[in-house]
């Protein structure tokens, strides 16, 4: 099938109603003048986030055949649905993100994908943070860094939290790591000390060893520089409580990045799924939290490496698909919208018959913002995503 | 050094603060703990009664049903909570503190079902009641939103009563079946099915006004089944006395009263309790009619509760209050611990089930947490820096702390590994 008569972007979305900004008296705050640099954060979920479990159109014919139990109960039932304006609506564990959608500081887009279309979550997350249609040594973030004034006192502008630096935050521009207190990385050597005083009491050492053991650590190399680490995963909203108080700094890095895990949900998703997104949400929360009134200048965006199949599996989960949801949350942001061509749910209008057929490049949403959040000229925009001729920037993501 | 101060702090409440001066008598102390009234209820905190819940619970709804969502909820959550951490954190009366845990979990909610009513659950109708009678608790509980929220009361509805002429419905036998088998009696009482359904009726009517006054317990006669209700051989009239005087006669049963000196005994002395442990808590809990200041003062006398070894492993939140308290924390500090109950894996009033909380060793001696319960303390050893860490695992451990944890904290290259190796050791993580 063709998507060329599709109309433009946005446009369709506007007929079905979807651009209806919610704006309560009182709670619109005024973020025409936000001085000071503008901060970017990228929130990568790894794993594939299933977009039409956490957006649900609700209103689309064939949703409820395709997803069976993970359709949620429609909004203002009970356990219901989060209203994104009538025809979209948010998992309820996304309350925080709701929240920020009513006071127009989120934009929500659907059928958004990269320009690849693995389904190897590995594949996939390289390519997302190459920005490229190949792996790179260095990520789209790093490389959109290079245009950017370095902070005073030489501190770097980008800032990667959590014990390692992403790909994506990897490259020429040397960039901050950081690990909030709490989470911090246990030296094997340290463990390995820990394991021996534990070792006396019986039940406590056997435990400790075999979760040293399976946390990646080798017990015959404690003590070695080498070590490996497991994903964030609860500690998320840690990471962007951090990452929010370390931007806020007057000095603070303009571009962060961290990431969260859980989301390759293949069975029993109902449940499997409450968690990663009540911390996701957490973790946004407390960013915009921490933050304070940088927030104002500040735009968060949420991907994840591809969407899941349209129809719920066998054993009440989803595998790999193409097409998913994006958020992109700050005050800087022109929110209260969902953005996106819906390529709707009949079979005919899914992506090989299966998954939600993508209609947004990715590189057009992460172009947009560099373009017109961090005020990238359109030179260094292409240097951060070389090729990609064919996704211009989506213009409209932020206040002007 | 005495070990008895020691045993005082960290069996009987969340270890000891390092400048807290050594009670001369602990046995004392402790009982006179139990007599300090001033702490019975939050007083502190400015946090909302019923109504103001209720005015919450109703503009949340109205938002929702314009679909932006419920603005109220996760800050009374987030408020409740912190008030409660950080009383227990810093109370003048920890044995109290150990006792409103105890309790709340015995009469466990989730806030994930409940979110509205969680904390003021444990503020009105555990706290108050710690040292009082344990009839006078089970009705402040099954009288209190939270329960009949939690276990689904509200729409129980007496197959015989007005309401069901109008609209056929049926029981919910929920509420009944957990008061009979968690709260009360235990399946060893030997009840059945039949008396199960019949409390269920005896329930009916049991329900609350949430966002409207009363705001809480409302009895509503139209769903309440008519007739009087035979529960293993005992009859009750119908009518709300009718389920006040059977929660009555449950507290008091003998049944109840084992369960509830085997789970004392469990808590307080080890997961496998001496019988003879057991039965001195059943006999002041049957002489007594259910007093549980009496019980809780027997446990002091118990000579059980003071021999070491300690062997009960520390729970996650108990462990992260004792590190908090060693560490000297600020009150503030509750707030964060929110998300630190979550990744140790006991979110605070959230357990996944009614029976609430574990408390035995293998149930919390899982090879992940133990390894986050370690990651955490190494995190919040960096609290601690430039503290003396043999001095302060002396202060908070005295005799208790082991020799090798003394040397390995001696030797450790930094303040802050010394310190992860106290708070990491295995005397460290039990109580």
């Amino acid at each position: 099938m063709t998507r060329a008569h599709l109309p433009a972007f946005g446009r369709r979305a506007l007929l079905l109603g979807l651009g209806a900004s919610i704006a309560l008296p009182g709670v619109r705050l005024a973020f025409a003048q936000a001085p000071g640099p503008a901060r970017l954060v990228v929130v990568l979920l790894r794993g594939g986030l299933d977009g039409l479990y956490a957006v649900q159109p609700y209103a689309e014919l064939n949703f409820a055949e395709l997803r069976g139990p993970l359709a949620l109960p429609e909004p203002s039932h009970e356990d219901g649905l989060l209203d994104l304006g009538g025809r979209f609506g948010l998992h309820p564990r996304l309350s925080g993100i709701h929240a920020m959608f009513r006071e127009n500081q989120a934009l929500i887009l659907h059928a958004v994908a990269g320009p690849w279309r693995t389904r190897s979550h590995f594949d996939a997350q390289d390519l997302l943070e190459s920005g490229a249609d190949q792996r790179l040594a260095s990520g789209w973030l790093n490389r959109a860094l290079t245009a950017l004034p370095q902070t005073a006192a030489g501190r770097a502008a980008g800032l990667a939290v959590g014990t390692t630096t992403p790909l994506l935050l990897r490259g020429g521009v040397r960039v901050d790591n950081y690990m909030p207190r709490g989470v911090a990385e246990v030296p094997p050597d340290l463990m390995a000390r820990i394991l021996d005083l534990n070792a006396r009491d019986q039940a406590l050492g056997l435990v400790l060893r075999d979760g040293i053991e399976a946390r990646g650590y080798v017990l015959e190399t404690l003590g070695e520089a080498a070590r490996q680490r497991p994903s964030p995963g609860g500690q998320f909203a840690m990471l962007a409580k951090a990452a929010g108080q370390l931007m806020a700094a007057p000095q603070g890095p303009s571009v962060a990045a961290f990431e969260l895990g859980g989301w390759d949900t293949h069975a029993q998703q109902l449940a499997r799924l409450n968690a990663p997104l009540a911390q996701m949400d957490e973790g946004l929360v407390a960013l915009k939290q921490a933050l304070g009134d940088v927030w104002r200048r500040t735009a968060v965006l949420v991907v994840t490496e591809f969407g899941r199949t349209a129809r719920v599996n066998g054993t009440l989960g989803t595998d790999h698909g193409t097409g998913g949801a994006a958020f992109v949350l700050g005050g800087a942001v022109q929110g209260g919208r969902m953005l996106g061509d819906w390529p709707g749910l009949a079979p005919a209008n899914l992506f090989q018959n299966r998954d939600l057929w993508p209609t947004t490049d990715m590189r057009s949403l992460a172009k947009g913002l560099l373009r017109d959040h961090l005020r990238l000229g359109m030179a260094a925009v292409d240097a951060a995503f070389p090729g990609s001729g064919e996704a211009a920037p989506l213009g409209g993501l932020v206040r002007g | 050094m005495r070990r008895e101060p020691f045993i005082a702090a960290i069996r009987f409440g969340h270890g000891r603060r390092p400048w807290e001066p050594l009670p001369a008598d602990p046995r004392a102390g402790l009982l006179a703990e139990l007599e300090n009234t001033a702490t019975r209820r939050l007083t502190e905190a400015e946090l909302p009664d019923l109504a103001a819940i209720g005015a919450m619970n109703r503009e949340d709804s109205e938002s929702m049903r314009q679909g932006q969502g419920r603005p109220h909820q996760a800050r009374l959550m987030r408020a409740e909570i912190s008030a409660a951490l950080a009383e227990t954190l810093t109370s003048a009366a920890p044995f109290r503190e150990r006792l409103v845990q105890f309790w709340a979990n015995h009469f466990t909610v989730a806030r994930g079902k409940v979110p509205y009513f969680a904390g003021h659950f444990v503020r009105e109708a555990i706290r108050p009641h710690v040292t009082g009678r344990f009839s006078d608790m089970l009705l402040a509980v099954v009288r209190h939103p939270a329960m009949i929220g939690y276990l689904d009361n509200q729409g129980s509805i007496g197959p015989s009563s007005r309401a069901a002429q109008a609209r056929p419905r049926g029981l919910n036998e929920n509420l009944a079946r957990e008061i009979l088998e968690l709260h009360t009696l235990t399946p060893a009482a030997g009840y059945t099915q039949a008396d199960v359904t019949s409390f269920a009726k005896i329930l009916t009517g049991w329900s609350i006004a949430t966002v409207n006054p009363p705001f809480g317990f409302v009895f509503r006669a139209a769903a309440h089944e008519p007739g009087a209700q035979s529960l293993m051989g005992q009859e009750f009239p119908e009518g709300e006395q009718g389920g006040i005087a059977t929660l009555a006669w449950l507290a008091e049963h003998e049944a109840t009263q084992w369960h509830l000196a085997r789970k004392l005994a469990a808590h307080f002395v080890a997961d496998t309790p001496p019988p003879e442990a057991v039965a001195a808590l059943f006999a002041v809990l049957r002489d007594t009619r259910g007093d549980l200041g009496a019980v809780a003062r027997r446990l002091v006398t118990l000579d059980a509760t003071w021999k070491p070894p300690l062997t009960k492993l520390r729970a996650p939140m108990d462990y992260v209050l004792a590190v908090l308290r060693a560490l000297e924390a600020p009150a503030q500090i509750a707030e964060g611990l929110i998300n630190t109950s979550q990744f140790l894996g006991q979110p605070v009033w959230n357990a996944r089930a009614p029976n609430g909380w574990p408390d035995q060793m293998a149930d919390w001696a899982a090879p992940e947490a133990i390894v986050r319960r370690v990651e955490w303390a190494y995190g919040q050893a960096g609290r601690g820096a430039g503290r003396d860490a043999t001095a302060l695992a002396e202060a908070v451990m005295g005799p208790l702390i082991q020799p090798q944890t003394l040397r390995a904290a001696s030797r450790a290259g930094s303040a802050r590994e010394a310190l992860t190796l106290v708070l990491t050791s295995p005397e460290f993580q039990r109580r």
